[in-house]
């Protein structure tokens, strides 16, 4: 019913968020169907009959209000279950992000993302950054790093077959990490409301295979290799 | 003489001789304000309900001239999100569950002649009415309305060149800063009639809990609201007079505005939900002849709801840009709420376990609210996991739960009260056959609208974009929102039913009898309509408990709380 609606998924930690997402439907589904077919069965079985008075039970007595008590435990039980296997999968995400060699500085502004490589001095701000418009290219099968910055309002770094989101705001740079496992071009919109052109500003994600990759970064890099010549 | 002889002197004879002016307009009439507050919210549902239709419009069929409202578009767009979501708020929820039922309950349910304050009461009433017209005028401002969504998140609400709204925004921002001075006296004068006016015998133990739900919703209010005036007032210092509280090139922080913001917003969903959740506990017990199942279990869950409501606040912001250690404490917190809540609902169900249920209309929509708020319950588990929220945050999977949450409360406990009270409201009884044609079509337009939602949240729609067939991941479902939207159609047209029965029944009902339910709280021994002043000359006491059905021995199936009432007829 929800599980299906899901898009691919092509990050490490995915399948994590996938998983938590997947715990909390099955353990809501089991409450819905017995809340609801409780309901529908007291609707039926109790409905209005001649002749039959209603109980007069109020619930006052431990040994009633063990019936609410009991299920009541058991959603507790639940929720910590839910808490607990969260916040490994949160920390995952959020918190610990593994090294990587990549580091590149997504900015986000009215009405685009722009892309920053450091190049090949690995720092930001130098004569060899390259810049893109609402590109991310990134080496597929392997951790990359993220900033990310807003020149203007808040908006919403969202990349949804990754599974990953986070708000950026001005004044602020915001570290995350991303992977992709499978080669290929992903959607990357912004997830929140950030003026006029809110709707349709989105940029891609492309993740390149290995060799792929060598060859993008070179092609990126080879005037700066010319001029050091 | 003592206060009681000396409220029953004033009461009687006043309405008669009081012109349209001080009935109408200037009423301090409890009842009357109470219908003032019905009458505005049903109006400014009708302007929330139309900016839907534009709005919905435009998401299944983008950039298409929308009939009887004209060209969308994306600037519009931005302008219908965020004032639908103002208006449905604070503009038809808060005035119909608080102003409208706490105002018609609370004296009539305690026992007393009035509101402790009734001319604050009505200048409660007027400041919601000036608020409101504040947000109809800032349609019509050079610049138009408010774009930044009902949450109005800085920088974006904090600078006239990022939006491109002037004063649209600023009157948007002075409307809440009206509204919320209104609720603030309403809370008072809530508070102060509550603690002070209940008739003799009427101790908190035998409170109806839909009194409890109003009290404990205004203590919430007064609680929460004050940061948030603070910020309203921040944000329009950084829009008119060049503070940057929420700027970070003047040194601000917009996070904090998130903060403040939701630090009364979550506890607003419980000021909303909690007066709904009342009056459907009313009608439980009426309609299956039982008392209701754990009375003070039901009790201190909502005083826990209501404290654990002041510190969830942060599920809103776990991918902000909060630090991200505070999350997993947040998330715990909001999942905990959970208990609660399936307290209430298997309370509600354990009333109905050996009961004798009649399907009266408000029993119709009692259940429909248990069901639907079930939904939305449950849907809101995912968004308390902060990781599963990483995905999901700022989708339509949001939208479809908070829809569900709060029209269930509105629309669902909403009509549950409002179907159980207008005989005693308007003295005469609510026509029936619209009134299932109303109900049966809600339901099943209600969901057609919202439950695909989930689907296409899920698949990676996100909110408050113009034009979804301008994302490679939601194009391909877009049928979604067409469906929606035609549901949509259906849904507002349903609502078209209830006012024409509503309107209708005014003159054409049949008249009502002085307790239409066989119900045995107060108000229900009074005429219908009451006269001013309630009670004629015999003020009420009170004798037991609010929900004393199907009593064994006691000869018929209910038995009044009111003193020397139990041996009047039934429907007198």
């Amino acid at each position: 019913m929800f599980l299906s609606w899901l898009p691919e998924n092509v990050s490490s930690f995915g399948r994590d968020i996938d998983g938590i997402i997947a715990l909390v439907y099955y353990i809501t589904l089991a409450w819905f169907v017995v809340t609801m077919g409780t309901l529908v069965v007291f609707v039926v079985r109790y409905r209005r009959r001649p002749g039959r008075p209603a109980g007069y039970i109020k619930g006052d007595r431990w040994r009633e209000a063990a019936w609410v008590l009991v299920p009541l435990a058991l959603v507790l039980v639940l929720d910590f279950w839910i808490d607990f296997k969260g916040a490994r999968v949160w920390a995952k995400v959020k918190i610990e992000a593994p090294q990587s060699d990549v580091v590149i500085r997504v900015t986000g502004k009215q009405f685009n993302w722009v892309i920053t490589y450091p190049g090949p001095d690995g720092r930001f701000d130098t004569a060899d950054d390259r810049t893109l418009l609402d590109e991310l290219h990134i080496p597929a099968g392997r951790p990359v790093r993220l900033t990310l910055e807003s020149k203007d309002v808040i908006h919403s770094f969202f990349l949804p077959n990754l599974r990953l989101k986070q708000d950026v705001l001005p004044g602020r740079s915001i570290p995350a990490w991303l992977d992709a496992m499978t080669p290929g071009q992903y959607e990357l919109p912004c997830a929140y409301l950030c003026g006029l052109g809110h709707s349709g500003m989105k940029g891609a994600l492309v993740a390149h295979a290995p060799a792929d990759w060598d060859r993008w970064v070179a092609e990126q890099w080879a005037a700066d290799r010319t001029a050091r010549r | 003489m003592s206060p009681a002889t000396l409220a029953a002197a004033r009461a009687p004879e006043h309405r008669a001789a009081a012109g349209f002016f001080r009935t109408y307009l200037y009423a301090t009439d409890h009842k009357m304000i109470a219908k003032q507050y019905l009458l505005l919210g049903l109006v400014m549902a009708l302007v929330g309900g139309f900016l839907s239709y534009a709005m919905r419009w435009q998401l299944a069929w983008p950039d298409t001239e929308v009939p009887g409202f004209g060209f969308v578009g994306p600037e519009t767009f931005n302008v219908l999100v965020t004032n639908h979501g103002t208006i449905m708020v604070f503009f038809v929820a808060m005035p119909i569950l608080l102003g409208s039922f706490g105002n018609f309950l609370i004296p009539l349910m305690i026992g007393a002649r009035d509101m402790a304050f009734p001319r604050l009461n009505a200048l409660s009433f007027w400041l919601l009415a000036l608020g409101s017209a504040v947000v109809v005028a800032s349609f019509f401002v050079p610049g138009g309305a408010a774009s930044a969504g009902w949450t109005g998140y800085p920088p974006l609400s904090a600078k006239t060149e990022y939006t491109g709204v002037d004063w649209g925004l600023n009157l948007w921002l002075l409307a809440h800063a009206i509204e919320f001075a209104a609720f603030l006296l309403g809370g008072v004068n809530f508070l102060t009639t509550v603690v002070t006016l209940r008739a003799p015998g009427l101790t908190v133990g035998r409170l109806p809990l839909v009194i409890w739900q109003q009290a404990t919703a205004a203590i919430l209010f007064l609680l929460s609201v004050g940061p948030l005036i603070a910020g309203a007032i921040m944000l329009l210092m950084d829009r008119l007079a060049g503070t940057g509280f929420f700027l970070p090139e003047r040194g601000g922080e917009p996070l904090l505005w998130q903060h403040l913001f939701w630090f009364f917003g979550h506890p607003e969903v419980y000021v909303v939900l909690l007066p709904a959740l009342g009056a459907v506990l009313e009608v439980f017990p009426v309609f299956s002849r039982k008392p209701i199942f754990g009375y003070r279990l039901i009790v201190w869950a909502t005083l826990v709801a209501g404290a654990l409501s002041f510190v969830v606040w942060a599920h809103h912001m776990f991918v902000s840009g909060m630090d991200p250690r505070l999350a997993m404490p947040f998330s715990i917190t909001t999942i905990l709420i959970s208990v609660p809540f399936a307290l209430a609902v298997f309370a509600m169900l354990a009333s109905l376990y050996r009961g004798s249920i009649a399907f009266e209309l408000p029993m119709l929509w009692g259940l429909g609210f248990l069901a639907m708020f079930t939904v939305g319950g449950l849907t809101g588990i995912f968004l308390g996991s902060a990781p599963a929220d990483i995905y999901l945050n700022g989708t339509y999977f949001v939208v479809a739960h908070f829809h569900y949450t709060l029209i269930s409360a509105v629309i669902f406990g909403g009509y549950a009260g409002i179907y159980y009270w207008f005989p005693k409201m308007f003295g005469r009884m609510l026509g029936t056959r619209l009134g299932h044609v109303h109900f049966w079509s809600t339901l099943v337009f209600f969901n057609l609208v919202f439950f695909p939602l989930h689907w296409i949240g899920i698949a990676g729609m996100v909110r408050r974009i113009a034009n979804p067939l301008q994302y490679d991941l939601v194009a391909p479902h877009q049928w979604i929102n067409v469906v929606s939207t035609v549901a949509l159609f259906g849904l507002i047209l349903s609502q078209l039913v209830f006012l024409l029965n509503f309107g209708l029944s005014q003159w054409r009902g049949r008249a009502a009898p002085g307790n239409p339910w066989e119900a045995a709280t107060l108000e229900w021994t009074t005429p219908s309509p009451p006269p001013h002043g309630n009670w004629g000359d015999a003020m009420p006491s009170v004798e037991r408990g609010p929900y004393e059905y199907s009593v064994p021995g006691a000869g018929r199936d209910w038995l009044p709380q009111r003193v020397g009432a139990a041996g009047a007829g039934g429907r007198s």
